[in-house]
């Protein structure tokens, strides 16, 4: 009764987005990605993803609900889509007490400490695979074999293991690497969210469609790569792979499409949002390339999420009627 | 100048910072200090000589048979095929030569330099190692230590006897296992125990060469 | 008199914990605790300088010109660390090779040089070294419960004492990453406490 009059100042139109519709939004665009790695990796990647998301919202909650002692707000999706994202950023086979340690680190230091959703300075989900990948580096970088003839694996903790494009890339072994098609459709090893590319597109382009993401920081970051790891391929392509691999490998498209783009941790302008990009890129590649981890997106984007509040600072929107 | 502030006792005055007593006061205090840090370090420059030793010793000991001799003082230098010389230590009992340690290193480490000891006995079976010294990754390339010397699969290389091709990993064609995701640390291992092997071996050509001669030149003297 | 020894004592051991309240000579307190007494064995040595220095200089500080003190005092410390030094390598080698290069460094810590500088340099001897011990032992404690912090969760050991298999330590704890977080949210829980 006493909400049902109020007066505020304008704008006075809303646009009927909300923090939800977003996330859910985000959550159907991961579907694809999900289906294909339910494909290749069978029950593990529902464990895995399960496992994480029910952590996610449940550490959430607690945290929120006990320690901070306010109203939770488990219901936006946000802890909900954290575990996504952090089970699409590991392996298949993780035994569930490390998803439980990585969902404690995403949810507890990654977003909570800084004050729940909105005050986080860097991605949760990614908060969650780095501490992951530095605390349990065996276990991170084992990955299951996909074998594409024998469809929908129902093992969980799978002994036979392989190495991923990009770890054969840093051992420089150019010459094992899968073929093109199979990098596109997702027939190789990694962790579970990022292996099929067309799948991560699919969902890229649901979520330009819906308008939750501008193109901006995505398109930013693989042009960046290409261009970058295709001037090292030109100089040298025996040791250097071919831009398209660069593309196609590893975490670079999940990272970009749906990590990058979180709303919190990115620039809010359009040019601040292309600097970010760029910087992503670069800092992928160059770990990639001369780095002694094979992969480099995760740091890249936590490294550029501790920068955004600069490039907010310094490239700032006009004032309407300004110039 | 000094002597009279000092004794006016309780009422002690600072001394005021004109050149001479600043050049004064600063002198003093650095030839104490100095006279100070002389005298510890002629009391800890035993003690730290003897720990020095002492681990080497340890290593030594950890890695070939039971021996009563000293390999520490009768170290020697041999040269490797790629050009180095590396240290070994003669272990000896009853005067008769029962295995040799050497101190092998390699720069191919995933990051900085990897200290091995490796022992081999007679006919040139690897007997243990003792990695000194490394700054793999901890939880990868550290388990080294452990890793090469678990009896699991073919991840052990103790009671090997090496080959003049050396030992590799199973990616290289070789028979070894490499640490879970850590095979440029396993390379790096491997390649500082080839390297005392082939010290080792031509080493063992001059130590026979060598201890021939001494039992001549015992058998002239008597 | 006693009474206000002991309450030097522990303001320096409490009140102004240079870990968890100034937040001082943060270098060694990241670098050395890995394990827990790597972090007690730091905070000891650093105990042991802080405590001879402070008494050191306060002894000599009517002796020492207003305009030299800070290069007195830095040849002072640097004296004393040497001698720490020394005597670690020559009767307790493992851990001078565990501690490293953070030995001398201690002669760099902003919590020695400024205690010379903020209490030593005015107050009595027995006070000041009263001062050393209480900010030593404070030094000491944060230290150590940091080191203990990351030791269990990186190795799952306590003091080199196995609490639970090595295989469920969080490898992050024992690495600098680790050392930052583990501190964070030590500092929170000391806020919290004190409220």
């Amino acid at each position: 009764m006493e909400n049902s009059l109020y007066i505020s100042p304008s704008p006075h139109i809303h646009g009927g987005d909300s923090i939800s519709k977003n996330m859910y939004g985000v959550l159907i665009a991961l579907v694809p990605a999900f289906l294909v790695s339910l494909y290749f990796f069978g029950l593990g990647a529902l464990i895995v993803t399960a496992t994480s998301v029910v952590a996610c919202v449940l550490f959430e909650y607690l945290i929120q609900k006990f320690l901070m002692k306010k109203e939770p707000t488990i219901c936006d999706g946000s802890a909900a889509l954290t575990g996504v994202l952090l089970a699409f950023n590991l392996p298949s086979n993780l035994p569930i007490w490390i998803i439980l340690i990585g969902a404690l680190a995403a949810i507890g230091i990654g977003k909570m400490s800084f004050g729940g959703l909105g005050n986080n300075i860097f991605n949760p989900a990614l908060v969650g695979r780095v501490f992951l990948l530095i605390s349990f580096p065996a276990q991170m970088t084992t990955w299951p074999l996909v074998d594409a003839l024998n469809a929908f694996p129902m093992t969980y903790t799978d002994a036979e293991t392989g190495a991923t494009v990009l770890s054969l890339m840093n051992e420089g072994a150019l010459t094992q690497l899968p073929s093109y098609t199979d990098m596109f459709l997702g027939c190789k090893g990694g962790s579970l969210g990022e292996v099929s590319a067309i799948a991560l597109l699919l969902g890229f382009a649901f979520m330009l469609w819906k308008k939750i993401i501008t193109w901006h920081i995505p398109v930013a970051v693989i042009v960046t790569v290409f261009v970058f790891t295709g001037i090292m391929h030109l100089v040298n392509p025996a040791q250097y792979a071919s831009p398209l691999i660069h593309i196609l490998s590893g975490g670079l498209l999940l990272g970009a499409i749906f990590m990058a783009t979180d709303y919190v941790t990115s620039p809010m302008t359009k040019n601040g949002m292309l600097i970010y990009g760029v910087g992503i890129g670069l800092l992928t590649s160059i770990i990639r390339l001369f780095g002694s981890y094979p992969e480099g997106m995760s740091f890249a984007i936590l490294i550029m999420n501790a920068l955004t509040p600069l490039i907010n600072t310094y490239v700032k929107p006009n004032h309407f009627g300004g110039k | 100048m000094l002597n009279p502030i000092i004794l006016e006792g309780s009422k002690m005055e600072k001394l005021k910072s004109t050149l001479p007593n600043m050049l004064l006061s600063l002198t003093v205090i650095c030839i104490v200090a100095s006279a100070v840090l002389a005298s510890v370090n002629q009391l800890t420059a035993g003690p730290i000589a003897a720990s020095k030793a002492a681990s080497l010793e340890a290593a030594v000991k950890e890695v070939v048979p039971e021996f009563d001799n000293k390999p520490t003082e009768e170290a020697y230098m041999a040269a490797t095929s790629d050009g180095d010389s590396l240290k070994i230590y003669p272990a000896k009992k009853d005067g008769e030569l029962v295995g040799v340690a050497v101190e092998s290193s390699t720069q191919k480490g995933f990051s900085g330099e990897i200290k091995v000891v490796v022992g081999f006995d007679v006919e040139g079976k690897l007997l243990n190692y003792s990695v000194q010294q490394h700054s793999e990754t901890p939880g990868l390339g550290s388990k080294m230590q452990e890793w090469f010397r678990t009896d699991k699969n073919n991840q052990s290389v103790i009671g090997r006897t090496l080959t003049a091709d050396g030992l590799k990993v199973t990616k290289d064609g070789g028979d070894v296992d490499a640490i879970t995701a850590a095979t440029i640390s396993s390379r790096a291992f491997l390649d500082a125990i080839n390297r005392a092997y082939s010290a080792y071996k031509s080493a063992d050509m001059i130590s026979a060469a060598t201890s021939n001669n001494n039992e001549k030149g015992g058998n002239d003297h008597e | 008199m006693n009474n206000n020894l002991i309450k030097v004592f522990l303001n320096g051991l409490i009140k102004e914990n240079p870990t968890f309240v100034l937040l001082l000579g943060m270098c060694p307190t990241l670098g050395t605790t890995s394990s827990a007494l790597n972090g007690m064995s730091m905070g000891l040595a650093t105990m042991f300088v802080l405590i001879c220095s402070n008494a050191a200089i306060s002894a000599l500080k009517n002796l020492i010109p207003d305009m030299v003190r800070i290069p007195c005092f830095i040849v002072v410390i640097a004296t004393f660390v040497t001698v720490v030094q020394m005597a670690m390598e020559a009767y307790v080698p493992a851990l001078y090779a565990s501690l490293g290069l953070f030995i001398p460094l201690i002669v760099v810590n902003c919590i020695v040089l400024g205690r010379a500088e903020a209490f030593a340099a005015k107050n009595s001897v027995i006070s000041s070294a009263f001062d050393g011990l209480g900010i030593g032992l404070g030094f000491t404690l944060g230290l150590t419960c940091l080191g203990a912090v990351r030791e269990l969760l990186g190795t799952g050991k306590l003091f080199g004492l196995t609490l639970m298999p090595d295989s469920y330590g969080s490898l992050v704890f024992v690495l600098a990453p680790g050392g930052f977080i583990a501190l964070g949210y030590l500092i929170a829980i000391v806020n919290k406490m004190k409220k």
